[in-house]
């Protein structure tokens, strides 16, 4: 467990869990990522609403660059993959998260924030999902 | 106003992702490694990140949702769908899938686009592209 830090993760967590939480107060939306990423793609909504998806991603880029150039707090993001691997974990989570519409924050975070019984199966199922996965590629094929 | 607000709740919420090292997909892959417990390898942080945001998520929540309107005026958008389908099962089964292959879900894949990694980038444009194709034929519907 030398990896466990507990404390930056209740920090980290609840910083997300306020960020989705005035969303949805304040814009009455749901932070869901995929959600907000998917609708760029196929907009419908006249008004702002393309804006606001927009400016809600440039905040997730803009966020950690500050942290990471202005402050000390370190933090890496290693992918260590083959590149056919990243494409179709890619292509995977795009194409599941807009089939069982939605994601670890949409479902994990806001859908049981609202005590959503459907966001519970989809987070089950994507939980359920990684751990097998990771168990085959790590432990039944020793890595990929 | 609203846009305003999208911006700094996406900046808090790339914070969030930051300090926790979710925006590190080996923090994600040694939580959903519940099979190295047995040898001390197990990493929980991700559990901890899911307890904190439900905590203070939660509580908003419950006040939010009883809103008939966002206080930054139009309409309360909450889902209404309710039904447990095969569809929403199979979605979340491909995508814990490749969430396991990588290590990235959305968010954190968004975020670590701020490190500027190629690897990042063509997960971001693959997955893209995998919403995107979905939504060609109605997947989303």
């Amino acid at each position: 467990m030398e990896n466990f830090t507990p404390i930056s993760a209740l920090i980290g967590g609840g910083l997300i869990g306020l960020a989705s939480g005035l969303y949805l107060l304040l814009n009455g939306r749901i932070a869901g990522i995929s959600g907000i990423l998917g609708g760029l793609l196929t907009p419908t909504k006249g008004g702002s609403a393309v804006f606001e998806r927009l400016a809600f991603i440039i905040g997730l880029v803009v966020g950690p660059f500050i942290l990471m150039n202005a402050t000390e707090i370190e933090a890496q993001s290693v992918v260590t993959s083959s590149l056919p691997v990243i494409i179709v974990a890619g292509l995977l989570v795009g194409l599941g998260t807009t089939i069982g519409s939605g994601c670890t924050s949409g479902h994990g975070i806001c859908g049981l924030s609202r005590f959503s019984l459907r966001s519970l199966v989809a987070t089950l199922s994507f939980m359920a999902a990684g751990f097998v996965t990771v168990l085959v590629t790590r432990h039944l094929m020793g890595g990929m | 106003m609203r846009i305003i607000v999208s911006l700094i709740c996406g900046t808090i919420f790339g914070f969030g992702l930051y300090i926790s090292g979710m925006i590190d997909p080996q923090k994600v892959l040694g939580f959903l490694d519940i099979w190295a417990i047995a040898d001390g390898g197990w990493d929980p942080s991700l559990a901890f990140v899911m307890g904190g945001g439900l905590a203070v998520a939660i509580p908003i929540f419950q006040f939010a949702k009883n809103r008939t309107e966002a206080v930054c005026g139009g309409e309360m958008s909450l889902p209404t769908n309710r039904a447990i389908t095969t569809k929403l099962v199979v979605g979340g089964l491909l995508f814990g899938t490749g969430w396991g292959l990588v290590g990235y879900c959305p968010g954190p894949a968004l975020s670590a686009l701020a490190f500027g990694h190629t690897d990042t980038i063509i997960f971001v444009v693959a997955m893209i592209a995998g919403m995107g194709g979905a939504r060609a034929i109605g997947l989303n519907k």
